[in-house]
């Protein structure tokens, strides 16, 4: 029987789980706890709607809404010391109630505050630049558009950065496979050979574990050369290779590669 | 436009007649002295930098999707590739914020070794930024002087762990192994040697050396206030004269119990960072003498004890039942860490090296940023290089340290 | 296997001043091997501890360039993206014949551990390797002793390269 894959996660999973195995949460503290927390967070109340707030592994979490992006961080800046963007991006949760949330880490270098501005946008909509507070979102908003494809508003530049300007889908969504997809399979062999050439060079092999007994054209052993591209077969029928069925690659595709070659 | 399947070359990039009399080049992404694949796209008005484009991605490798696909012990080896010159400061960040997510206390041994690791690579890694940047500017013997002394700190690494480059040394919950015989004897030994070359060698061929200031001097000149916005970290923040060194403001591991010195250059050059980079090796001998010290008073214990989510030593796992059965599930399905977020800081030796990873209770991890130092480094360029010549396009690159492994991940 | 018999009665006993010619052409070949400085990854940091002091790789005769054009060899060293392999392959095109290609590391040579959307499965799918090296990365040594292999298989070749011509090049 095929194995059952969510389309919209098509992400490792575990393969099992115990019935009664219960998640447990990273305890949070209160933000009154922290004096220099509460104080900041007092601040940034009276500006924007905040939706809830706490402190966890030492970190204040701060969730607001997404039109409220620019306006919160500004204040985070100019009123309450927060001097550095050291990152942000996206977290996709596509899947499960059909939004990104979208992280903003910075870091107040006279108090040793970090805190983690969050906010949640739907699908399709977008989110305000920040690149006039901070110039180093001017990449990493760069690279969430990329990898999730979150438009970014008022951005100087909003290009692809780590993929080729001509790829196709965005690598970090959950519905994105972790060994690509058609397209990206084929990517070089069409962009150097053609399409033509696809026959000629064959599909990648994704297996680790595939072995080619009779591969005279790429490895040899030292001592024991046969001639480039012999057929040292010997006439001796194919037996393929059997592997263990949990791992969730196609092996039917190695094996028509191999004939293919023959 | 010639068809984008043909063999023969075509130089989309070079535009030479154009009405604003600028010239572009394309630099990379296989240059000499671009540290690895970047491809900077550069407008000249005669030899001076109008415009600056860094193109970056030529190694993206899909790290962070592969985070999301691996369990967390199986995803460690993968960091030791992310800023591949000082392998350690990877592992160490990424069990760091494991580490904090659920909840551990790392045995004290296991610190001190961790802590001495962590020396040792910054020595490696700011060794081979003096050889990369010396060759860069032009000084060929600095790069193989400085290549030995690197070489006797890989055989220390090696004699740990038995990797030169790709350690994986330190482990979720301490580290694997103990520090064999002689390993400290050799360990002083090398933090001499680095002290002696130091002054006598490096500092001897470069301090002083009027090419090499000439060449280093006011060149890529960084204020204050736009290191913060760029986000710079590290010997980028410190040589503009921000004293902000995570090591010492946050400290982790033994760093709140080590006396050592944070070097701050005020200069904002090249000239200034080559300096701190000189000061923090001779810091992190300091550092590493004082290790060695404490070393002695510490009990064997290297891995926590958390049977959740670590395994137990070996020696329990081959006489125990139910430590055999517990390391048989972790290695299987994976430890789960506690639903939550994290986002642990550490101070690798380019700059601020943290790991988000939001956790949902699952084996693998939802999601796993790295906040890469020199990945802002090289956003910085685009600003840095304008208004510089063209052969200090080179010292910038040189001084900023940046690693492809890292920027593109 | 007796691949090799030749007929001494044809074209004048030509091919044994070949061999002679060979052996000469090979042998300059083979010791002035001029490597592409091609860092891509992790191994080009090995690649650079073999050239440098204790690994010392100019006493092979080979000098690390930084033009393809006056290179003969070009050292894959580390993982191929997506992105990057059309450089790669007209880099490989830049240079001059005869050429030689040595994969270095896992990565290069399958993929390795990147078996991901965006890395080349392989750096053959895009240039013929005449060397595969594993390792992740490989020691120094083990390049030397690539490079090593390459000179025994050059040696062993014909000096026209337009007999070799069909081996090498799979594609086009």
């Amino acid at each position: 029987m095929r194995k059952y894959v969510p389309k919209d996660n098509v992400q490792k999973k575990a393969y099992y789980t115990d019935r009664f195995h219960v998640v447990p949460s990273v305890p949070t503290q209160d933000v009154s706890t922290d004096e220099i927390f509460a104080k900041q967070l007092d601040i940034l109340s009276s500006k924007v709607e905040i939706k809830s707030a706490y402190i966890q592994i030492g970190q204040m979490r701060v969730e607001i809404n997404h039109q409220d992006n620019y306006r919160a961080i500004e204040i985070l800046k100019n009123e309450c010391g927060y001097e550095m963007l050291s990152e942000m991006s996206a977290v996709d949760y596509l899947a499960k109630d059909g939004t990104f949330e979208i992280f903003y880490q910075l870091l107040n270098l006279k108090e040793r505050k970090r805190v983690r501005v969050v906010c949640r946008i739907e699908q399709g909509l977008a989110i305000e630049s920040v690149v006039p507070l901070y110039k180093s979102a001017n990449f990493s908003e760069r690279e969430m558009f990329d990898m999730f494809g979150i438009v970014v508003n008022n951005h100087p530049f909003l290009k692809r950065i780590l993929m080729p300007d001509d790829w196709e889908g965005h690598p970090l969504l959950k519905t994105y496979p972790l060994q690509g997809d058609e397209f990206a399979s084929w990517y070089e062999v069409d962009k150097i050979f053609g399409k033509d050439a696809r026959e000629v060079i064959g599909p990648e092999n994704r297996d680790p574990a595939r072995i080619d007994r009779y591969d005279t054209k790429r490895f040899s052993r030292v001592g024991r050369e046969v001639p480039f591209g012999a057929d040292i077969s010997g006439g001796e029928p194919e037996t393929p290779i059997e592997y263990s069925s949990t791992l969730l690659v196609d092996y039917n595709a190695s094996q028509t590669q191999l004939k293919n070659r023959k | 436009m010639q068809q984008p399947n043909k063999l023969s070359p075509f130089f989309e990039n070079l535009n030479f007649e154009r009405d604003d009399n600028t010239m572009v080049i394309n630099f990379g992404p296989q240059h000499p002295s671009a540290h690895g694949q970047l491809r900077l796209v550069l407008e000249l008005n005669g030899e001076q930098v109008v415009k600056a484009y860094p193109d970056i991605g030529y190694l993206h490798r899909g790290i962070e999707k592969m985070a999301e696909n691996m369990t967390y012990n199986e995803f460690l080896p993968t960091t030791d590739r992310l800023d591949y010159i000082a392998s350690t400061a990877n592992n160490y960040a990424y069990a760091l914020a494991v580490e904090r997510l659920i909840g551990l206390e790392v045995p004290r041994r296991a610190k001190v070794i961790r802590t001495m690791l962590l020396e040792i690579n910054r020595l490696l890694s700011h060794l081979f930024f003096i050889a990369t940047h010396a060759l860069d500017v032009g000084a060929m013997s600095v790069f193989l002087y400085a290549f030995r002394e690197r070489e006797f700190g890989m055989d220390l690494m090696e004699d740990y762990c038995g990797a030169r480059l790709t350690h994986s040394a330190v482990r979720i919950g301490g580290v694997p192994l103990d520090i064999p015989d002689g390993w400290l004897t050799a360990l002083k030994e090398w933090c001499d040697k680095v002290d002696y070359e130091l002054e006598n060698t490096y500092n001897a061929l470069l301090e002083k050396n009027r090419i090499w200031k000439m060449r280093l001097e006011n060149v890529g000149v960084l204020s204050p206030e736009d290191a913060l916005s760029w986000g710079c970290t590290g010997p980028m923040l410190r040589g503009s004269g921000i004293a902000y060194d995570i090591r010492k403001e946050e400290p982790y591991e033994l760093y709140d119990e080590l006396d050592f010195d944070i070097p701050v250059a005020d200069t904002n050059d090249s000239y200034g960072r080559y300096r701190l980079y000189m000061a923090e090796m001779k810091e992190s001998t300091k550092i590493l003498r004082q290790l060695i010290d404490k070393y002695g008073e510490t009990e064997p214990q290297l891995m926590a004890h958390a049977p959740q989510y670590i395994s137990a030593p070996k020696e329990q796992i081959m006489t125990q039942n139910y430590a055999l059965m517990q390391h048989f599930v972790l290695v299987t399905q994976g430890m789960r860490p506690p639903k939550g977020e994290v986002y642990a800081p550490t101070e690798s030796p380019k700059g601020e090296l943290g790991f988000y990873i939001k956790s949902e209770g699952e084996p693998y991890a939802y999601r796993l940023k790295c906040r890469a130092p020199s990945f802002f480094h090289t956003g910085l360029l685009q600003e840095l290089l304008i208004g510089t010549y063209l052969p200090d396009v080179v010292t910038i690159i040189g001084s900023t340290n940046i690693v492809f492994g890292e920027v593109d991940r | 296997m007796a691949q090799h018999q030749v007929n001494y009665a044809s074209a004048g006993g030509l091919p044994i001043a070949l061999t002679t010619i060979d052996h000469l052409v090979n042998w300059g070949r083979s010791n002035s091997l001029w490597p592409l400085t091609y860092g891509l990854a992790c191994c080009a940091i090995e690649m650079m501890a073999t050239g440098a002091s204790r690994y010392d790789f100019d006493r092979f005769g080979t000098i690390f360039r930084a033009s393809p054009r006056q290179a003969d060899v070009m050292i894959l060293a580390g993982t191929l993206s997506k992105k990057h392999a059309e450089f790669a392959r007209r880099l490989y095109d830049q240079m001059t014949e005869p050429k030689w290609v040595i994969s270095m590391g896992s990565c290069a040579n399958t993929g390795g551990m990147f078996n991901t959307y965006a890395t080349v499965q392989g750096v053959d799918r895009i240039v013929p390797v005449d060397i595969y090296l594993p390792g992740c990365a490989p020691r120094p040594e083990t390049l030397q002793y690539a490079l090593m292999m390459l000179q025994k298989k050059i040696r062993r070749e014909s000096a026209n390269m337009n007999k070799n011509k069909k081996q090498n090049l799979r594609l086009i």
